[in-house]
């Protein structure tokens, strides 16, 4: 039969020392992956699990006996018989120092949680290895591109730490390449093709490098509107209701509000990913266009607001009336293509159950 | 589809075919550019130059509405370069022999002159698909939407078939749902053939079942009419309506005919969570519950079945669609509709559905199953005809000709219409139009002409024009750009404002009654 690119390759176990423990991993793992998946708590911020590894914040570096520099464990492969040593006195004081300067670059440490899924990462790290100092301030990197009019996306490259996740995100995952990097060092930019608004680039307003921005520099423009809404931010993760791939998101609320759209990053269908339809266009729910009562027409002609008990007492008479006069086969029901499940089904069955017939269809032949 | 969207990193070549997906499922499309990356080979089968045609290694820009003659001419080409997986079809297909005469005297030269591509781009193409380790094929209603869509599905069928590209990691044919749960209203039943989990309606052994379900006496033995038919009957037989949640007056293909069918019931009862235009010819319009106000559940185009999750309470007095039905069916004295909640429905659904027999509303939680999940052993089948096909059945391979679309160019309607969807509006707007921020992308229709047409016709970038079918007449304004060929218009039909379906709807698929949304003569001149 078929041979098939992605045939099992058998895969042998080599095993390593991870702070004197030994453990077993697969050809091809990095020092990170292994020391993640046995808890080793080893701090990142240019890290993403979705994109090749990359190598340029050096905070995750470990110490590998026989080699005399710390090596940066998210770009290092393992192999066999490693001993390798996630944390002590030097990598940690090396780890703080670097979060240090990091801290004292930007203009904001703490970064509203609205701003986007990674958003807290450098803050947390800060945080953990007491980094808040003023040492190096008056120093910033990246230059702000607050001018940008699109109504999506904050770009805020005062914030920016050059871990280039925004622009690894759009190429890698989104292959849009609409964002890249200008400059090396203190004078790094992140910019669109022609150094203009994203609207005039290639960019989808996917949202991915805002959800992967670990600072802040890029945020949630449509969240941060709720930025003092009043109310702890309370995730529900549900499915993105426009089309049929079916993406995993958590739905932003605080309190009765909703306020933004988060992409799941253990979504089964998207895996992190999200179009701008999914990540920005859920507003449309608390829209005072919404119909908040049930509506009848009177004998002006005109729809009128009325309680659930008319409503649905008219609608069945109505029903009712057709039925006696014209027999079973007059009504007719169409179900939707975006409600769910059980609005399908009920649909079906009420006109299946009720007239006896198989007088239903639903919106998917326009 | 046929495979998992996990496989759409795989394929070895892709045959992308009346699938805008970079805009319409943006996020499916991020893994075909990562298979691209990984060294894959596109075929983008479109007539507009469209982002995924710009990306593809090939692209056939044929005539809208052309399908068919691309596809014989493929599988000529299969044929006669022996590229045909002989095994599969000796021990899993069935009628090879008739489709195979049948295609010897499609020579890429002869669609050549219908499809308006160069014959070695035809040529080109069916190489790539026959010699793909394995091909996948994808597309979407570009496919579908014609009133040959039977015959265009049914030649993609063919083409795997003969090449033996089902039931493979990587392969599989692959049609992307555009609504979010348009799978699951079928899956639901709410089809007039199928009963919930795709059993025939006119299986009398089905009908009986239902019936006693059901608390009947009995269920029409037979297909119930399709929703065209429906409002073509609107006035005449059919008199009351009961519609969920759709703004049939702007999406459907005949604006006018639609408007004046609903005008014509007795009696109508819209169930939606705007007043839009569909419910402000109703009798009766019950508000519903939106998206995040409501615990339900959902079915991808991977048949992957999800749960949504209520977040907030609902919008004023809205309430679920499930309970507006229940309540409405109850006053009818229709007994079985006493559910407290959406698992109470669901729960039933999986009862009467061999599909869904596996499932309950806890086994969704995390949304791993794809569904046939015919027992509660059973793991969910993310690809389809793996080893065999459904109760051991062959696959059919079906003898189809070219025809031409309902109404074609004529001297009255020199150009081609055809029509599509935009990444940022989705539908008739009612949602995406009502978030902030969509219109700084998108905030007006238009209608995209090509630079030599636009000359030809005296048509400017930016002026506004006047576009005329058989059918009717809109003003619309004129996009000047290379992104549709010359001799073809295109717009989307987002904005109520601008009622393309007025100059649409020419025709029907005979099957499934689906509209010729695609193609539509038009003649278009500049308004002063
Ligand atoms: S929004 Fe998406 S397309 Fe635009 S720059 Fe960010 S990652 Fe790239
Ligand atoms: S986020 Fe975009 S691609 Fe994903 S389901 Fe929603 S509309 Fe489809
Ligand atoms: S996480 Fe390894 S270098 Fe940044």
């Amino acid at each position: 039969m078929t041979e098939h690119r992605s045939d099992l390759v058998e895969q042998k176990l080599s095993t390593l020392t991870l702070d004197g423990k030994l453990v077993e991993f697969t050809k091809g793992e990095t020092i990170y992956e292994i020391a993640n998946r046995h808890r080793k708590e080893v701090p990142t911020l240019c890290y993403d699990e979705r994109l090749e590894a990359f190598g340029a914040c050096r905070l995750c570096v470990v110490e590998v006996e026989g080699i005399r520099k710390p090596v940066a464990s998210c770009t290092t492969a393992a192999t066999d018989g490693m001993v390798i040593k996630t944390s002590t006195e030097t990598i940690e004081k090396h780890r703080k120092t670097l979060l240090e300067l990091v801290a004292s670059e930007n203009r904001n440490v703490d970064v509203n949680a609205l701003s986007g899924y990674s958003s807290q990462e450098m803050t947390i790290l800060v945080d953990r290895y007491s980094a808040r100092t003023g040492r190096f301030s008056g120093k910033q990197s990246g230059t702000s591109n607050t001018g940008d009019k699109n109504p999506f996306i904050l770009r805020d490259y005062d914030n920016c730490i050059s871990c280039y996740r925004c622009v690894r995100v759009c190429a890698e995952r989104e292959g849009d390449y609409a964002i890249n990097v200008m400059n090396r060092g203190f004078h790094t930019q992140i910019i669109t093709e022609f150094n203009n608004d994203l609207r005039d680039s290639n960019c989808t307003f996917c949202g991915q490098c805002v959800q992967t921005c670990p600072t802040g520099a890029l945020g949630d423009k449509k969240a941060l509107r709720d930025a003092d809404t009043e109310g702890e931010i309370k995730k529900t993760r549900t499915i993105c209701p426009y089309c049929g791939v079916g993406c995993s998101v958590d739905m932003l609320s605080k309190g009765d509000k909703i306020v933004g759209i988060q992409p799941a990053m253990d979504g089964p269908a998207n895996e992190g990913a999200l179009c701008i339809k999914g990540q920005y266009a859920f507003d449309f729910i608390q829209n005072d266009d919404r119909l908040a009562k049930p509506l009848v027409r009177r004998d002006d002609g005109e729809l009128h607001e009325c309680e659930w008990d008319e409503a649905l007492d008219r609608a069945a008479e109505g029903f009712k009336k057709v039925k006696d006069q014209y027999g079973r086969h007059a009504v007719y029901g169409i179900a939707s293509g975006r409600a769910p499940h059980e609005a399908a089904y009920t649909m079906q069955k009420y006109i299946r159950a009720t007239y006896g017939t198989n007088y239903i269809d639903n919106c998917s032949r326009s | 589809m046929s495979n998992p969207l996990a496989d759409m990193e795989k394929p070895d070549v892709i045959f992308a075919i009346g699938t805008n997906m970079t805009e319409c499922h943006p996020v499916a499309a991020t893994r075909l550019k990562r298979a691209l990356t990984d060294g894959a080979t596109m075929v983008v089968v479109d007539p507009r130059k469209t982002r995924l045609a710009k990306m593809a290694h090939l692209h056939l820009p044929i005539r809208v509405g052309s399908d068919v003659a691309l596809l014989l001419a493929m599988a000529h080409v299969i044929q006669r370069d022996g590229l045909i997986d002989e095994s599969f079809i000796a021990e899993r297909t069935a009628d090879s022999e008739a489709f195979l005469s049948h295609i010897r005297q499609f020579t890429p030269e002869w669609a050549a002159e219908i499809c308006e591509v160069p014959a070695e781009d035809i040529e080109r193409a069916g190489k790539l698909y026959g010699r793909g380790n394995p091909s996948a094929i994808y597309y979407t209603l570009g496919i579908t939407e014609h009133i040959c869509g039977v015959d265009n599905v049914q030649s993609l069928c063919n083409l795997a078939l003969m090449t033996g590209n089902l039931g493979l990691e990587g392969g599989g044919i692959n049609p992307m749902r555009g609504q979010n749960n348009i799978q699951g209203a079928g899956d639901c039943g709410a089809v007039p053939a199928n009963f919930p989990g795709f059993q025939p309606c006119d299986n009398p052994d089905n009908a009986a079942k239902f019936a006693k379900l059901y608390g009947r006496d009995s269920i029409d033995p037979e297909r119930g009419i399709t929703k065209v038919t429906a409002l073509n009957e609107a006035g005449k037989s059919i008199h009351a309506m009961l519609i969920d949640g759709e703004n049939t007056v702007v999406t459907d293909p005949d604006k006018n005919h639609c408007e004046h069918a609903l005008k014509s019931l007795d009696h109508l009862v819209v169930i939606d969570i705007f007043l839009t235009e569909t419910g402000q010819l109703a009798d009766v319009v019950l508000p519903a519950t939106a998206w995040g106000e409501t615990d339900g559940v959902q079915a991808n185009t991977e048949r992957r079945v999800q749960r949504l999750r209520k977040a907030v309470e609902p919008w004023g007095e809205a309430k679920p669609d499930w309970w507006i039905v229940s309540e409405i069916a109850k006053r009818m004295g229709t007994p079985g509709f006493e559910y407290e909640s959406a698992k109470d429905v669901f729960n039933e659904l999986c009862e009467l559905s061999p599909i869904y027999a596996g499932l309950d509303w806890d086994r969704i939680d995390e949304g791993k199953y794809h569904w046939p999940v015919p027992d509660k052993e059973h793991p969910g089948t993310p690809r389809l005809h793996e080893g065999e096909f459904k109760n051991g059945m062959k696959g059919l391979f079906k003898v189809i000709g070219y025809r031409d679309p309902a109404e074609v160019i004529s001297d009255d309607f020199p150009l081609w219409l055809t029509t599509g969807r935009r990444l940022e509006a989705y539908h008739s707007r009612t949602q995406t139009g009502r978030s902030a921020g969509l219109e700084y992308l998108l905030s007006e229709e238009s209608l995209e002409v090509h630079p030599d047409d636009a000359d030809s016709l005296g048509l400017v970038h930016g002026g506004m024009a006047k576009m005329a079918s058989a059918r009717g007449e809109i003003e619309i304004q004129v996009k000047v750009t290379d992104k549709s060929p010359k001799g073809t218009v295109f717009t989307s039909f987002s904005f109520a404002n601008v009622p393309v379906n007025i100059l649409t709807g020419s025709g029907y698929d005979p099957v499934t009654q689906t509209a010729e949304l695609k193609v539509c003569p038009v003649r278009v001149t500049p308004v002063a």
